[in-house]
């Protein structure tokens, strides 16, 4: 695919004349013997090649073909990462990004980024979610233009829906002249960022290096702009494999990262009256805490206010002990407040009503008539139509349009201004009944799972709570999503550090788990910290080739199998429908249980290279077999213990 | 329906209404609501059973776990009725209500619950599955297990 040299004939030409020259030798031989041939013997005539110089030998033939570049396209692509910092970049290989490929593993040394090997596009797409949610900035993602970014959709929308910035670069070949026949003709496309425009928040196809330079730089700076979503940048083959000179002077722009939007001032000084002034407030968080400042910043305008805060863990917004966390009792406080101030909240509709899935589908609001209500979220700068994850329209008495982890300072700063001595006894008082029903509501969450203790299939309670005996006096990092869980962790644990939880896929496209706790862990290796991920055997179904890339790249984790031995959700929902008919559910595990064999998740580890363990029915069994799989984890690799689970 | 399962109706309702909720799990995604009608609909007396203490119909407990584990009971509630704040369905082992208003919600739930007609399940049946619920023992406090205080 890479031109010709300046000067140089192709390759065609070179056979001519070659076999031109071979031609005239076998010419001027027979001629001479022809000539002679009547009378005596020809002396043939000896042909010497001319001589060389040393500086003749390093110059280009003229007629010859160039095979060997020093330096080509690719390697200023990759000169262009490095300058964004990424520590990986995570790809599953493909010949239409061979060129930056090869350019980051030898000309980059394979370091910032190095390479991380991944047998499926969609977990090198979710890797680099989870991965983010912990770092705080993206990593690189490699795919086809075609097939790869087909496999990737679903994780990309999982990122998109869940705010979080993936960099994707596809490889495609736009000038179908340099296309070989066949493979790189499947694998190119018009517009190869079209089939996933509707979830990523903007992409270029750059047709020059200053182009692609220019677009890189920007694509980082718009991903990372709250609301923070996936990027594409194309880069083309072509552009990729051209020789360019060694010493080229393509200027990589600078990188200036936009201050997050914050809510105008006016519309925080009016929130701040209304908090203040309100008798039961409500703060309601999601993605609130972006970084570890985000949780801090909260947790500042609660107790300012001593007021009720539900969190609904898109991210670690607010530690789970402290006594105004009141999530174990939300729709009650909910239900009581007089002002609820939502946080970058995916559904505030959600919370705010109560929804009847029956053949009718009602709703109703559960919150006073004349509750007041602000919202705060980056999500309404930012709406598409045709993807419905922006949920049903709740009415706001204020709505911000802005980053609420930015806006919170200035929030914080207006309530304490216009907070009396009046005011702060009132708070201090509406935070004793708070601190009395959060704990009576954690009292509530142990007795709740004090039921089916000592079942088999192992309790989720138990199984969480045996988790927790081993890992609360560690640097812990709990990287899955609990919701199937019940929460338990969140219930009953005690978190207080950003990176102990990262919330879920955001879309709810199953298959996100495994591969995100992947990357949330290989952002915690470096950090020391012991990452769990409690794993749901159905999304492991989805690519469990992930293991494998953890094994192979030594990322300490340890994955506890929640192995209910179903696509359970899907059970309940066939069940609904089976009920709703009269027809008897005995067939609702068509389709939906995997069973029949019942997998071995333990063997399944061990063939990828990981430590397995199970599976294990009895909870006594448990906490030893857990602190058997921490050990292997504390020492730099990944483990696995199947836990055969109740279903929720 | 006796007072008594209102009074467990209203309560478990409450409970569960706020843990079926706190997952923040989407209306789409299935979350069935809790084994208890509204708060709204009955009246509320002042005690909260724990249990139901009239005398249930005589069934097959072994029976009774059988169908509880095939019907499409632990699916929601947990192989031994525990409950699930993820499904919004109460714990029902052992069972917060008389025979009476269990057997009436199974028939006609008030909120998420689907509904099981004597078509899917007979009379005998949620008997028996009821005389299951009975057997199972109420555990020990929370605060007297180790593990759930750490």
């Amino acid at each position: 695919m890479a031109k010709s040299a300046k000067g140089a004939v192709g390759r065609r030409n070179f056979l001519k004349g070659a076999a031109a020259g071979a031609a005239a030798l076998a010419a001027g031989t027979a001629a001479a013997a022809t000539a002679a041939g009547a009378a005596q013997p020809v002396e043939l005539k000896r042909v010497v090649p001319p001589a060389m110089s040393p500086a003749a030998e390093a110059e280009v033939p003229t007629g010859a073909e160039v095979l060997t570049a020093d330096r080509t396209g690719s390697d200023f692509m990759v000169d262009v990462i490095k300058s964004l910092g990424f520590e990986y970049v995570c790809a599953n290989p493909g010949s239409s990004f061979r060129g930056i490929h090869e350019s980051i593993i030898n000309y980059g040394g394979n370091k910032s980024p190095e390479f991380i090997t991944c047998c499926h596009e969609e977990s090198s797409i979710a890797m680099a979610h989870g991965y983010y949610k912990v770092e705080g900035k993206p990593l690189a993602v490699l795919a086809h233009g075609t097939v790869g970014v087909q496999h990737a959709a679903m994780a990309i929308y999982n990122a998109y829906c869940d705010r979080v910035p993936v960099y994707l670069i596809l490889g495609n070949i736009i000038d179908e002249t340099k296309r070989m026949p066949g493979v790189e003709w499947f694998h190119s496309v018009q517009d190869a960022a079209a089939m996933v425009r509707d979830f990523t928040k903007w992409d270029d196809l750059p047709i020059s290096l200053e182009h692609f330079a220019e677009s890189a730089v920007r694509a980082y700076r718009i991903a990372m702009t709250p609301p923070t979503m996936p990027v594409v940048l194309v880069a083309d083959g072509d552009l990729q494999e051209t020789p360019i000179s060694s010493d080229s002077k393509i200027r990589i722009p600078k990188l200036t990262n936009e201050m997050p939007p914050v809510g105008d001032s006016g519309s925080v000084a009016e929130a701040a009256r209304l908090l203040v002034a309100a008798e039961n407030p409500v703060i309601i968080a999601d993605r609130t805490a972006r970084t570890p400042a985000g949780l801090t910043c909260l947790v500042d305008l609660a107790e300012a206010l001593q007021c009720a805060v539900v969190d609904q863990t898109g991210r670690m917004n607010f530690p789970t002990r402290h006594p105004l966390n009141q999530s174990d009792r939300a729709r009650v406080a909910i239900a009581e407040a007089d002002v609820i101030l939502g946080l970058d909240v995916a559904d505030l509709y959600g919370i705010t009503h109560t929804y009847r899935d029956q053949i009718e589908r009602t709703s109703r609001a559960g919150t006073q008539p004349t509750a007041k209500v602000i919202t705060i979220s980056s999500d309404d700068l930012f709406i598409k139509a045709n993807y419905q994850d922006f949920q049903r329209y709740n009415e706001a008495d204020i709505a911000m349009a802005a980053d609420s982890q930015a806006t919170l300072p200035s929030l914080t700063e207006a309530v304490k201004r216009l907070t009396t001595d009046d005011r702060k006894r009132a708070f201090q008082d509406r935070g004793v009944r708070l601190k009395a029903a959060h704990m009576q509501a954690l009292e509530g969450s142990r007795n709740a799972a004090a039921f089916a203790w000592d079942a088999s299939p192992i309790s989720t309670a138990r199984m969480c709570m045996e988790l927790w005996d081993q890992i609360q006096n560690e640097d812990w990092s709990l990287v899955g999503a609990t919701t199937f869980v019940s929460k338990w962790p969140q219930r009953l644990w005690n978190f207080d550090k950003h990176y102990q939880y990262i919330g879920g896929a955001g879309g709810y496209g199953i298959g996100y788990n495994a591969p995100a706790a992947t990357g949330a862990a290989l952002a915690n290796r470096k950090y020391g910290r012991l990452t769990v991920n409690i794993q749901c055997d159905g999304d492991l179904m989805f690519a469990p080739g992930v293991l494998w890339t953890a094994a192979h790249h030594k990322i300490p984790i340890l994955h506890v199998m929640h192995n209910n031995r179903a696509y359970h959700q899907e059970v309940m929902q066939v069940q609904i429908m089976a009920d709703r008919h009269s027809r008897g559910i005995s067939n609702c595990g068509t389709g939906t249980t995997i069973t029949g064999p019942d997998i071995s998740y333990a063997k399944l580890a061990e063939s990828m290279g990981m430590y397995g363990e199970g599976p294990i029915s009895d909870p006594k069994d448990l906490g030893p077999a857990l602190k058997r799989a921490i050990e292997v984890v504390k020492r730099g690799e990944p483990a696995l213990v199947d836990v055969v689970t109740q279903p929720r | 329906m006796k007072s008594g399962d209102r009074v467990a109706l209203a309560s478990v309702a409450q409970q569960n209404e706020v843990n079926a909720q706190r997952t923040g799990m989407k209306k789409s995604f299935g979350a069935l609501l809790i084994f208890a009608g509204a708060i709204l609909l009955l009246n509320i007396p002042v005690a909260r059973a724990q249990q139901s203490s009239e005398a249930p119909p005589s069934g097959n407990a072994q029976n009774g776990k059988k169908l509880f584990n095939t019907v499409g009971c632990y699916e929601c509630h947990g192989r031994q009725g525990q409950g699930a704040t993820q499904t919004g369905a109460a714990r029902i082992g052992p069972p917060q209500l008389s025979f009476e208003g269990f057997q009436s919600y199974v028939r006609k739930p008030t909120n998420q619950m689907p509904p099981y007609t004597s078509k899917a399940i007979s009379d005998g049946d949620l008997a028996d599955i009821y005389a299951y619920l009975k057997s199972i023992p109420m555990p020990p406090k929370g605060k007297d297990i180790p593990l759930l205080n750490k």
